[in-house]
């Protein structure tokens, strides 16, 4: 865990201004505070959705020995770098063992497609997936890890199907964790105040501001004065 | 079973708590006028942390968000979307109606795009151009001076453009373009397709010291906890609650309006939805806004001696001449949008910072009726589905489509924020056999008979989508994008949504001057009872290439200023 705190304070470091994922507020302009929901847990559920929540959790499908599969592919897919952790460090295969159940069409295609896996595993090596050396998982993967058109290797399709939604999955489910988002380098989700692109980022870009559009948007100084019009709806604040 | 009377009688009685519902609350009750507003869900405050969604992170919702339990999404602030639990409704054969239902306070204002456009003259009599359809009985100058008024109550950002069928308002400056947007509006131009600044509902400037001012979190759909968007609870019944002239029935099911032996309205018979026990309000007015289709509903099952089929549906019209907007639209790859800088927090407001308003004459066309154009893209907050497909767009880049491993972490980061969408909203005619009635054989958990929806587009609309996707494509050439997926044919109706899915559902009590072709009357009275008025999207003679809520809001103010006077002279 001690690479996600050095990452979490750098970009702390990088973003003026805003503690990524906890307290923001905007206080400095005179608006009152914003963002200090400490969190019930909840997201802001209904009676209805809590006790689907509570039930769907409470529920078993997946069983130990396939996420014990699970959790080998997820970090096949997505190993730590040196900045990043694993995808089972973000809890991966937790969200996999989840979803399945709030889902259900993820099922019978999980399910058929690690028991393809393993067979694939016992007809090349003669052992379970996760009996085999790296380099024999690796083998297989490689067999199923690029989508073909022309569908070369027909044996293939079917594990390589099965590759395409476990490849989904553990991107999904990783890149929705503060890892993930860190890890995206994802700028977001607090309070701010837009005030255009930054003149760096445009001038690598080929468009540009018209000034006689940006004569038209907000003056940010004058967003606490109370806005009046004449008239002709021209605005005087 | 015996139905329960409240002694108490109220001025008026209002039927649903969104855009219509809360504008003729807040009208009635500061004109000092008692109040009961009625609404079919629980009580929701876009403040209360229990039940916020404002500003939480993915991995708070266990299915990161996944539309499991909500149709848009955990975390889209409606509850109740296609579907609502114990109350269904149904489609005749080979037809398609999808329609959306919010069960809270404030209904579908607590989700919805804050796009707030004025109807403009041509759209009030649009017949006078193509023959089509019918002509309302008023005229852009009736409606200007109340949407003059809601501009500087409600608040809504724009742009002063003097274009001739968008007219301009008391705007707030709206906010700058994001960088996908300056690449749409580059493509536009080249298209020879016009681009304004957006007109969204949104606080970008202090309109009142009872709202905050949007800051710019995108997140408008999940409703704003400083009500710095447009939330009919937030801005129109919370303030028109604190002189306590409201009182609040919430988790109550209005069944049918009551009528007395002159065929007048005495009240409303509602089910509690706790004790699922049938009770009844009385009050000198009802108001119906429970949305164009359930105030259909609601006066449907309304049958009496005096209304045998059905209250206000003396001419067989209620129900009839329901039109949604038509909808169409494309996504592209952009590849200048590649390895984006992502130094700086590019979220803006909730919705588009821009848009295309149609800007064709139809003379030239197939298809009559015009359509807007809404545009999305940019840096968004990852939920469930982010990173599905995501070595896919290598394919246009001569990349490897497929792998693992930290080939993928480039490719997310690549292609992050690289993608552009064009959307078209445009006008369907409103028809005689579009209509939505009570089906014969069904009830709701309730007992209350259901709606039957009975909806086919015709070739005008469909013509419509395939222009629509002609122009995104134009508009993508033109900005170096390269569009995504097929362009539908004619056997897939060039694109066109299912009706009911732009969830701009109008028309079904239109207003007119002939009782034999219209419900209500100029004033969204009924011709029938004068004392029952309509204040949601029912009296919409037509829809136009706009959306829907500004026009809602605008005649309920104007229906409910005429109720406070005729009140008052006692001619109710």
């Amino acid at each position: 865990m001690k690479r996600r705190e050095s990452l979490k304070t750098l970009l702390i470091g990088t973003i003026t201004g805003a503690t990524l994922g906890t307290a923001v507020s905007c206080k400095e302009d005179g608006t009152t505070p914003i963002i200090s929901e400490v969190g019930n847990n909840l997201y802001g559920r209904t009676p209805a959705e809590q006790e689907w929540d509570k039930t769907t959790k409470a529920a078993t499908y997946l069983t130990t020995d396939e996420l014990e599969d699970i959790s080998i592919l997820c970090d096949i897919i997505l190993p730590a770098t040196a900045d990043a952790g694993a995808a089972t460090e973000a809890g991966v295969p937790d969200f996999i063992e989840f979803i399945v159940k709030d889902l259900p069409s993820h099922q019978l295609p999980i399910r058929g497609g690690l028991m393809w896996l393993n067979g694939e595993a016992s007809r090349r090596y003669n052992k379970a997936f996760k009996a085999c050396s790296d380099t024999e998982q690796i083998a297989i993967i490689d067999d199923i890890a690029y989508p073909d058109p022309d569908n070369k290797k027909p044996d293939m399709a079917y594990g390589i199907t099965f590759f395409d939604r476990m490849r989904n999955l553990t991107m999904t489910g990783y890149y929705t964790t503060r890892m993930g988002l860190d890890d995206l380098g994802y700028n977001g989700n607090y309070a701010n105040t837009w005030d255009g692109i930054p003149a760096e980022v445009l001038a690598k870009h080929e468009v540009d501001y018209d000034p006689e559009w940006i004569a038209k948007c907000v003056d940010q100084s004058k967003r606490l004065v109370i806005a009046e019009w004449d008239e002709d709806g021209n605005l005087l604040t | 079973m015996q139905i329960k009377e409240q002694a108490k009688e109220y001025d008026a009685i209002i039927v649903g708590s969104g855009a219509g519902g809360g504008m003729a609350t807040n009208i009635l009750a500061n004109a000092g006028l008692k109040v009961a507003l009625v609404e079919a869900g629980p009580f929701f405050d876009p403040k209360d942390p229990t039940t916020q969604t404002q500003m939480k992170w993915p991995w708070e919702s266990p299915r990161r968000g996944a539309s499991t339990k909500r149709a848009f999404g955990d975390f889209d602030m409606s509850w109740g979307d296609w579907k609502v639990d114990g109350e269904p409704y149904t489609t005749a054969e080979d037809t398609e109606f999808l329609w959306w239902r919010a069960r809270m306070l404030g209904g579908r204002t607590n989700h919805w795009g804050r796009i707030s456009l004025r109807f403009g003259p041509k759209d009030f009599k649009h017949k006078d151009i193509d023959g089509l359809g019918e002509n309302w009985p008023i005229g852009y100058e009736d409606i200007k001076p109340y949407y003059d008024k809601l501009d500087k109550m409600v608040g809504v950002f724009g742009s002063k453009e003097r274009l001739p069928n968008d007219p301009d308002g008391f705007f707030l400056p709206p906010p700058k373009p994001r960088l996908h947007e300056l690449y749409y509006i580059k493509g536009a131009r080249k298209a020879g397709v016009s681009v304004i600044p957006s007109r969204l509902s949104i606080l970008t400037k202090k309109l009142n010291n009872d709202r905050g001012v949007c800051f710019y979190c995108k997140q408008c759909n999940r409703s704003c906890k400083e009500y710095a968007d447009f939330s009919s609870g937030s801005c129109l019944i919370f303030p028109a609650q604190k002189n306590g002239q409201v009182d609040l029935y919430t988790n109550s099911m209005v069944r049918t309006v009551t009528t007395d032996d002159t065929g007048k309205a005495t009240g409303v018979s509602y089910i509690n939805k706790e004790d699922r026990k049938e009770y009844q309000l009385k009050g000198r007015v009802v108001m119906l806004g429970a949305s164009a289709c359930s105030s259909a509903r609601i006066l449907l099952n309304s049958k009496s001696k005096q209304h045998p089929n059905g209250l206000g549906n003396s001419s067989d019209i209620v129900g009839r001449y329901l039109h949604d907007s038509t909808g169409a639209g494309r996504s592209a790859f952009v590849p200048q949008l590649m390895n984006r800088d992502m130094s700086y927090n590019e979220d803006g407001v909730g919705g588009m910072h821009i848009y295309s308003p149609w800007w064709l004459d139809n003379k030239k066309l197939d298809f009559p009726r015009g359509y807007h154009l809404e545009i999305w893209g940019g840096m968004g907050m990852p939920s469930y589905g982010f990173g599905f497909d995501v070595t896919a767009f290598n394919k246009f880049i001569g990349g490897t489509v497929g792998g693992y491993g930290d080939k993928l972490r480039e490719d997310v980061k690549r292609f992050y924020g690289a993608v552009i969408g064009i959307a078209g909203r445009g006008e369907a005619i409103a028809r005689y056999e579009n209509r939505c009635e009570l089906d014969p054989n069904v009830v709701d958990q309730f007992g209350i008979p259901v709606l039957r929806f009975n909806y086919k587009w015709s070739d005008y609309e469909r013509l419509q989508a395939k222009h629509m996707h002609d122009t995104c494509e134009e508009i993508f050439d033109a900005m170096g994008a390269t569009p995504l997926g097929d362009k539908p044919g004619k056997d897939r109706d060039y694109g066109l949504l299912a009706p009911g899915q732009i969830i701009h559902e109008v028309g079904t009590t239109r207003m007119g001057d002939d009782r034999k072709t219209s419900v209500t009357n100029a004033m969204c009275q009924l011709h029938d009872a004068k004392n029952v008025f309509v204040v949601d999207a029912g009296p919409f003679t037509s829809q136009a290439d706009k959306n829907c809520t500004w026009t809602i809001m605008a005649l309920s103010m104007r229906t409910s200023e005429f109720v406070v006077e005729e009140l008052k002279k006692q001619n109710l």
